[in-house]
Protein backbone atom coordinates (compact mmCIF):
# COMPACT_ATOMS: atom_id res chain seq x y z
CA UNK A 1 0.00 0.00 0.00
CA UNK A 2 1.06 3.69 -0.43
CA UNK A 3 2.47 5.57 2.01
CA UNK A 4 1.42 8.74 3.24
CA UNK A 5 3.99 11.35 5.05
CA UNK A 6 2.45 14.85 6.56
CA UNK A 7 5.15 17.58 6.94
CA UNK A 8 4.61 20.77 8.75
CA UNK A 9 6.13 23.25 10.75
CA UNK A 10 4.03 22.18 13.66
CA UNK A 11 4.05 18.83 15.77
CA UNK A 12 0.34 18.95 16.43
CA UNK A 13 -0.49 19.91 13.18
CA UNK A 14 1.06 16.75 11.24
CA UNK A 15 -0.23 14.18 13.59
CA UNK A 16 -3.56 15.56 13.72
CA UNK A 17 -3.80 15.55 10.22
CA UNK A 18 -3.13 12.28 10.33
CA UNK A 19 -5.69 11.43 12.80
CA UNK A 20 -8.34 12.95 11.10
CA UNK A 21 -7.12 10.97 7.69
CA UNK A 22 -7.00 8.17 9.71
CA UNK A 23 -10.42 7.96 10.64
CA UNK A 24 -11.73 7.14 7.07
CA UNK A 25 -8.37 4.54 6.16
CA UNK A 26 -7.41 3.33 9.49
CA UNK A 27 -4.86 0.78 7.40
CA UNK A 28 -3.17 3.49 5.42
CA UNK A 29 0.29 3.49 6.59
CA UNK A 30 0.63 7.09 7.66
CA UNK A 31 3.83 9.33 9.98
CA UNK A 32 3.56 13.00 10.79
CA UNK A 33 6.64 15.10 10.44
CA UNK A 34 5.94 17.94 12.32
CA UNK A 35 7.75 20.38 14.57
CA UNK A 36 11.53 20.23 15.35
CA UNK A 37 13.60 17.44 17.88
CA UNK A 38 12.67 19.36 20.48
CA UNK A 39 9.02 20.46 19.60
CA UNK A 40 9.58 24.00 18.49
CA UNK A 41 8.33 25.18 15.13
CA UNK A 42 10.01 24.30 12.44
CA UNK A 43 10.95 21.54 9.63
CA UNK A 44 13.22 18.67 10.31
CA UNK A 45 15.40 16.69 7.59
CA UNK A 46 15.86 13.97 10.04
CA UNK A 47 12.68 13.55 11.29
CA UNK A 48 11.04 13.86 8.08
CA UNK A 49 13.69 11.00 6.59
CA UNK A 50 12.70 8.68 9.72
CA UNK A 51 8.68 9.28 8.66
CA UNK A 52 9.47 8.17 5.06
CA UNK A 53 11.80 5.34 6.01
CA UNK A 54 8.57 4.26 8.81
CA UNK A 55 5.95 4.08 5.82
CA UNK A 56 8.26 2.87 3.02
CA UNK A 57 7.53 0.17 0.62
CA UNK A 58 8.19 -1.10 -2.68
CA UNK A 59 4.67 1.02 -3.77
CA UNK A 60 6.25 4.38 -2.77
CA UNK A 61 5.60 7.21 -0.52
CA UNK A 62 3.66 10.40 -0.94
CA UNK A 63 4.78 13.91 0.92
CA UNK A 64 2.23 16.00 1.37
CA UNK A 65 3.61 19.45 3.17
CA UNK A 66 2.41 22.87 4.55
CA UNK A 67 4.73 25.61 3.28
CA UNK A 68 8.20 27.23 2.84
CA UNK A 69 10.59 25.30 4.78
CA UNK A 70 8.79 22.64 4.38
CA UNK A 71 8.94 22.32 1.28
CA UNK A 72 12.86 22.88 0.79
CA UNK A 73 13.34 20.70 3.84
CA UNK A 74 11.85 17.76 1.96
CA UNK A 75 13.09 18.64 -1.37
CA UNK A 76 16.17 18.06 0.34
CA UNK A 77 15.68 14.63 1.67
CA UNK A 78 14.31 13.00 -1.23
CA UNK A 79 17.47 14.37 -3.32
CA UNK A 80 19.21 11.88 -0.69
CA UNK A 81 17.15 9.24 -1.64
CA UNK A 82 17.41 8.66 -5.49
CA UNK A 83 16.43 5.61 -6.33
CA UNK A 84 13.43 5.33 -3.77
CA UNK A 85 9.81 5.79 -4.97
CA UNK A 86 9.26 8.75 -3.09
CA UNK A 87 7.67 12.16 -4.36
CA UNK A 88 6.14 15.01 -3.09
CA UNK A 89 2.61 16.61 -3.99
CA UNK A 90 1.59 20.00 -4.39
CA UNK A 91 -1.81 20.05 -2.70
CA UNK A 92 -4.18 21.61 0.28
CA UNK A 93 -2.57 19.54 3.29
CA UNK A 94 -5.57 18.39 4.69
CA UNK A 95 -7.91 18.02 2.34
CA UNK A 96 -4.92 15.76 0.17
CA UNK A 97 -4.10 13.74 2.99
CA UNK A 98 -8.04 12.78 3.47
CA UNK A 99 -7.87 11.97 -0.46
CA UNK A 100 -4.87 10.30 -0.65
CA UNK A 101 -5.38 7.94 2.53
CA UNK A 102 -8.37 7.25 1.33
CA UNK A 103 -7.30 5.90 -1.99
CA UNK A 104 -4.45 4.04 -0.58
CA UNK A 105 -6.52 2.45 1.35
CA UNK A 106 -9.30 1.63 -1.30
CA UNK A 107 -5.65 -0.44 -2.99
CA UNK A 108 -5.06 2.80 -5.65
CA UNK A 109 -1.83 2.91 -6.90
CA UNK A 110 1.45 5.86 -6.70
CA UNK A 111 0.43 7.20 -10.14
CA UNK A 112 -3.52 7.35 -9.46
CA UNK A 113 -3.42 8.79 -6.22
CA UNK A 114 -1.05 11.66 -7.70
CA UNK A 115 -3.84 11.96 -10.16
CA UNK A 116 -7.11 11.96 -7.55
CA UNK A 117 -4.32 14.84 -5.66
CA UNK A 118 -4.19 16.98 -8.70
CA UNK A 119 -8.11 17.66 -8.10
CA UNK A 120 -7.78 18.49 -4.69
CA UNK A 121 -6.74 22.12 -5.00
CA UNK A 122 -9.43 22.74 -7.38
CA UNK A 123 -12.18 21.56 -5.53
CA UNK A 124 -14.60 24.39 -4.44
CA UNK A 125 -15.56 23.61 -0.41
CA UNK A 126 -18.89 25.76 -1.44
CA UNK B 1 15.60 39.18 12.29
CA UNK B 2 12.51 38.38 10.71
CA UNK B 3 10.00 39.10 13.74
CA UNK B 4 7.85 42.01 12.14
CA UNK B 5 7.47 40.46 8.78
CA UNK B 6 8.18 36.39 9.65
CA UNK B 7 7.99 33.74 12.42
CA UNK B 8 10.66 35.05 14.77
CA UNK B 9 12.73 32.03 13.93
CA UNK B 10 15.73 33.70 11.82
CA UNK B 11 18.18 34.29 14.58
CA UNK B 12 17.18 31.63 16.77
CA UNK B 13 17.47 28.94 13.52
CA UNK B 14 20.75 30.13 12.32
CA UNK B 15 22.24 30.29 15.95
CA UNK B 16 21.10 26.62 16.35
CA UNK B 17 22.50 25.44 12.96
CA UNK B 18 26.24 27.78 12.81
CA UNK B 19 26.29 26.41 16.92
CA UNK B 20 26.00 22.79 15.18
CA UNK B 21 28.66 23.54 12.43
CA UNK B 22 31.50 25.15 15.30
CA UNK B 23 31.09 21.56 17.30
CA UNK B 24 31.90 20.14 13.85
CA UNK B 25 34.89 22.17 13.75
CA UNK B 26 37.32 19.25 14.75
CA UNK B 27 35.98 16.81 12.48
CA UNK B 28 36.03 19.81 9.80
CA UNK B 29 39.94 20.11 10.83
CA UNK B 30 41.13 17.29 8.80
CA UNK B 31 38.94 17.90 5.88
CA UNK B 32 39.77 19.45 2.19
CA UNK B 33 37.85 22.77 1.91
CA UNK B 34 35.22 20.96 -0.30
CA UNK B 35 34.70 18.26 2.14
CA UNK B 36 34.60 20.49 4.60
CA UNK B 37 31.77 22.86 3.35
CA UNK B 38 29.65 20.09 2.43
CA UNK B 39 30.16 18.76 6.34
CA UNK B 40 28.77 22.48 7.26
CA UNK B 41 25.96 22.59 4.55
CA UNK B 42 24.91 19.04 5.51
CA UNK B 43 24.86 20.48 9.54
CA UNK B 44 22.95 23.55 8.59
CA UNK B 45 20.14 21.25 6.39
CA UNK B 46 19.94 19.15 9.82
CA UNK B 47 19.69 21.94 12.29
CA UNK B 48 18.73 25.21 11.37
CA UNK B 49 14.74 24.20 10.72
CA UNK B 50 13.58 26.77 8.58
CA UNK B 51 14.04 27.96 5.08
CA UNK B 52 17.72 29.38 5.52
CA UNK B 53 18.39 25.80 6.55
CA UNK B 54 17.91 24.03 3.03
CA UNK B 55 18.64 27.49 1.58
CA UNK B 56 22.27 27.97 2.86
CA UNK B 57 22.97 24.21 3.30
CA UNK B 58 22.88 24.27 -0.59
CA UNK B 59 24.82 27.16 -1.01
CA UNK B 60 27.62 25.63 1.15
CA UNK B 61 27.10 21.85 -0.23
CA UNK B 62 26.83 23.22 -4.24
CA UNK B 63 30.00 25.55 -2.79
CA UNK B 64 31.85 22.81 -1.26
CA UNK B 65 31.09 20.65 -4.51
CA UNK B 66 32.82 24.00 -6.64
CA UNK B 67 36.01 23.33 -4.76
CA UNK B 68 36.09 19.66 -4.12
CA UNK B 69 39.29 18.32 -3.18
CA UNK B 70 41.17 21.85 -2.90
CA UNK B 71 43.32 22.23 0.23
CA UNK B 72 43.96 25.92 -0.19
CA UNK B 73 41.90 28.59 -1.98
CA UNK B 74 42.90 31.52 -3.17
CA UNK B 75 40.47 34.88 -4.27
CA UNK B 76 38.98 33.19 -7.81
CA UNK B 77 38.31 29.85 -6.05
CA UNK B 78 36.53 31.87 -3.28
CA UNK B 79 34.45 34.15 -5.91
CA UNK B 80 33.89 30.78 -8.10
CA UNK B 81 32.91 29.11 -4.96
CA UNK B 82 30.47 32.02 -4.23
CA UNK B 83 29.32 31.61 -7.75
CA UNK B 84 28.07 27.75 -6.99
CA UNK B 85 26.65 29.11 -4.19
CA UNK B 86 24.37 31.81 -5.41
CA UNK B 87 23.03 29.19 -8.13
CA UNK B 88 22.10 26.75 -5.53
CA UNK B 89 20.15 29.62 -3.26
CA UNK B 90 18.62 30.53 -6.71
CA UNK B 91 17.34 27.06 -7.84
CA UNK B 92 16.46 25.75 -3.86
CA UNK B 93 14.52 28.90 -3.11
CA UNK B 94 12.95 29.44 -6.98
CA UNK B 95 13.90 32.84 -6.33
CA UNK B 96 15.98 35.82 -8.28
CA UNK B 97 17.16 39.12 -7.34
CA UNK B 98 14.55 41.98 -6.44
CA UNK B 99 12.57 39.60 -4.78
CA UNK B 100 13.30 40.47 -0.90
CA UNK B 101 15.46 37.61 -0.38
CA UNK B 102 19.35 36.80 1.11
CA UNK B 103 19.68 37.02 -2.85
CA UNK B 104 19.27 40.85 -2.65
CA UNK B 105 22.47 40.75 -0.60
CA UNK B 106 24.15 37.43 -2.66
CA UNK B 107 24.16 38.80 -6.11
CA UNK B 108 25.33 42.39 -5.50
CA UNK B 109 27.98 41.72 -3.48
CA UNK B 110 29.41 38.74 -5.67
CA UNK B 111 29.22 41.47 -8.75
CA UNK B 112 31.10 43.81 -6.66
CA UNK B 113 33.85 41.31 -5.45
CA UNK B 114 34.43 39.90 -9.28
CA UNK B 115 34.73 44.14 -10.25
CA UNK B 116 37.30 44.45 -7.43
CA UNK B 117 39.39 41.53 -8.51
CA UNK B 118 39.09 42.41 -11.99
CA UNK B 119 40.64 46.17 -10.78
CA UNK B 120 43.66 43.65 -9.20
CA UNK B 121 42.57 44.59 -6.38
CA UNK B 122 44.21 42.90 -3.28
CA UNK B 123 41.66 40.21 -1.62
CA UNK B 124 41.20 41.80 1.57
CA UNK B 125 40.26 45.11 -0.28
CA UNK B 126 37.96 42.89 -2.53
CA UNK B 127 36.17 41.48 0.24
CA UNK B 128 35.51 44.98 1.91
CA UNK B 129 33.73 46.06 -0.97
CA UNK B 130 32.20 42.40 -0.89
CA UNK B 131 30.52 43.42 2.52
CA UNK B 132 30.04 47.23 1.52
CA UNK B 133 27.56 45.89 -1.23
CA UNK B 134 26.05 43.43 0.62
CA UNK B 135 24.68 45.78 3.27
CA UNK B 136 23.55 47.76 0.89
CA UNK B 137 21.54 45.41 -0.95
CA UNK B 138 20.18 44.34 1.94
CA UNK B 139 19.08 48.33 3.02
CA UNK B 140 17.54 47.91 -0.47
CA UNK B 141 14.87 45.13 0.37
CA UNK B 142 13.15 47.84 2.64
CA UNK B 143 12.17 49.08 -1.04
CA UNK B 144 11.38 45.77 -1.94
CA UNK B 145 7.36 43.68 -1.74
CA UNK B 146 8.67 40.22 -0.47
CA UNK B 147 7.30 37.53 -3.25
CA UNK B 148 9.33 34.74 -1.30
CA UNK B 149 8.62 32.97 1.89
CA UNK B 150 7.05 34.12 4.90
CA UNK B 151 7.14 37.76 4.17
CA UNK B 152 5.05 37.56 1.02
CA UNK B 153 2.16 36.70 2.97
CA UNK B 154 2.91 39.90 5.02
CA UNK B 155 3.00 41.94 1.52
CA UNK B 156 3.43 45.38 1.04
CA UNK B 157 3.13 45.66 5.29
CA UNK B 158 7.07 44.21 4.87
CA UNK B 159 7.74 47.67 2.69
CA UNK B 160 10.40 49.41 5.09
CA UNK B 161 11.68 46.31 6.78
CA UNK B 162 15.02 44.75 5.95
CA UNK B 163 15.33 41.24 4.83
CA UNK B 164 16.09 38.72 7.25
CA UNK B 165 18.64 36.80 4.77
CA UNK B 166 20.12 39.60 3.23
CA UNK B 167 20.99 40.67 6.83
CA UNK B 168 22.13 37.36 7.97
CA UNK B 169 24.62 37.03 4.44
CA UNK B 170 26.43 40.28 5.11
CA UNK B 171 27.09 39.52 8.68
CA UNK B 172 28.27 36.17 7.40
CA UNK B 173 30.55 37.91 4.67
CA UNK B 174 31.47 40.53 7.55
CA UNK B 175 32.98 37.51 9.12
CA UNK B 176 35.33 36.39 6.24
CA UNK B 177 36.45 39.47 5.00
CA UNK B 178 37.34 40.56 9.21
CA UNK B 179 39.77 37.32 9.17
CA UNK B 180 40.99 38.47 6.19
CA UNK B 181 42.28 41.56 7.51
Amino acid sequence: MVGIVIVSHSTHLAESVIEMAAVMAQDTPMAAAGGLEDGSFGTSFEKITAAIDSVYSDDGVLVLMDLGSAVMTTEMVLEMMPDRRVEMVDCPLVEGAIVAAIQAAGGADFEGIKESLKGVAGTRKF
Amino acid sequence: MDQPIGDSDHGINLARGFGAVKQKAAVMEGQDIGTALKTAGMTLVSTVGGASGPLYGSAFMKGGMALAGKKEMNLDDFLYMLDAAVEAVKQRGKAVEEEATMLDAMCPSLGAMKAARDEGKAAAEVLAEGVKAAWAGAAHTKDLVATKGRASYVGERGLGHQDPGATSYSFMLEVVAGALK
